[in-house]
């Protein structure tokens, strides 16, 4: 990502040829990622976008000079530095915001798993007072599922 | 006679429980009682079991509002008309638990038992920078709801059937969820009261008062707080109408 700046101004070969390089093992990897089911398909099309956006940077660089002229900033990188924190902020902040509905299901889940598993231990040692015995694999027997309320 | 249901939120409790469970037991048979054991990782559970509680054990540490939260869906699963929040140190006194029940007949949906409101003698000692960072609570709750309260973070309250359905899904599950639970009662448009209770010292446990992540807290339960008044407000009304909505085909 370093060297953008000196590929930007005067393009030798070496640098544009390392930053294709590059952009395409970014692709790669994500590909990678997505075809193994390790990314959900909304962090894929992101992704992929982001992917893309790169790869044009890398083969036609002229576009973020272009892009710089427009919006008068005089140094190319800085476009390219804007955009990307920009970028990683309103990521951060969407991952924030997920991991807090995560954390809301988690609680949710673990007080009924609580409220369930003491509704069970209470009807089992109930059926083993009455019955004497502990109904080990009946656990379904009972199972009219209904929650008193 | 109304049922009612005492929850005790319990986190690595086993030293003070037992006497605050059989204490309970003696002076107030008709309540029963709920331990919520919140991730605790001693025998917390075991030993409320074996006091005769129902107990709620939560896989990992929710924090206090997560425990209430179970406790009162408890509550609303199991048909009881009335809850009582009770701690598991030993500072609440079961005779007292009659006295902030007595306003939910007269239609209250939430009593703070106040360690500070007239009426009770004084004997709770706050030091320093907690007893500034009470009145500043208690100034700022006023401002929010326009009702005075000496006593904003009390821990012990009882809760009418409507407010524990409220609260079964609402509960804040904040640090300081006692304040931010007021306000959003009171915002929601419950009828929250406020009767004097005398508190003892605690039997076990330590009183969580390290300075900065005390002043830490603070500043969060302040910035959760202003920005509970301006969005709470309507997603508390939403919530309250689609209980009722639900409620319906209920009880009461």
């Amino acid at each position: 990502m370093s060297g953008l700046g000196e590929v930007l101004g005067g393009m030798s070969v070496a640098a544009h040829v390392l930053v294709i390089v590059l952009a395409a093992a970014v692709i790669a990897f994500i590909v990678v990622l997505v075809r193994s089911r390790r990314l959900r398909a909304k962090y894929s099309v992101l992704w992929f976008s982001i992917g893309i956006g790169l790869a044009i940077l890398a083969i036609f660089p002229g576009v973020l000079s272009w892009v710089s002229d427009r919006f008068g900033i005089a140094y190319a990188p800085a476009t390219f530095m804007l955009l990307a924190l920009s970028f990683l902020l309103v990521l951060v902040l969407h991952f924030s915001w997920e991991l807090s509905r995560l954390e809301d299901r988690t609680r949710a889940l673990a007080e009924e798993y609580a409220l369930l598993r003491l509704e069970l231990d209470e009807r089992l040692s109930a059926q083993e007072q009455t019955t004497g015995r502990r109904p080990g694999d009946t656990a379904v027997e009972g199972g009219d599922g209904g929650d008193g309320a | 006679m109304p049922r009612t249901l005492v929850v005790i939120p319990a986190y690595n409790e086993e030293q003070s429980l037992p006497a605050v469970l059989k204490e309970l037991a003696e002076q107030t048979p008709e309540y029963d009682v709920l331990v919520v054991s919140d991730g605790s990782i001693d025998r917390t559970a075991d030993i409320a079991r074996a006091n005769g509680a129902h107990v709620a054990e939560l896989p990992f540490n929710l924090g206090i509002g997560g425990a209430l939260r179970t406790g009162f869906a408890f509550a609303v699963r199991n048909g009881y008309d009335q809850a009582v929040q009770f701690d598991a140190d030993g500072q609440h006194d079961p005779l007292a638990v009659a006295a902030i029940l007595g306003p939910l007949a007269d239609g209250a949906d939430m009593v703070i038992g106040s360690r500070f409101a007239e009426g009770g003698a004084v004997t709770y000692e706050v030091s320093g920078l907690r007893r500034q960072a009470m009145k500043l609570l208690q100034r700022l709750v006023h401002r929010l709801v326009g009702q005075e309260f000496t006593d904003t973070s009390s821990g012990f309250r009882a809760f009418s059937r409507g407010m524990l359905e409220f609260f079964a899904v609402t509960y804040p599950v904040e640090y300081m969820d006692s304040v931010e639970a007021l306000v959003l009662a009171c915002n929601a448009g419950f009828h929250v009261r406020e009767v004097p209770v005398n508190m003892r010292g605690r039997t076990g446990g330590a009183p969580s008062n390290r300075r900065l992540r005390l002043v830490y807290y603070y500043v969060r339960l302040l910035v959760v707080l202003l920005v509970s008044t301006t969005t709470r407000k309507e997603r508390a009304r939403r919530n309250v109408l689609r209980h009722t909505a639900d409620d319906t085909g209920g009880d009461s």
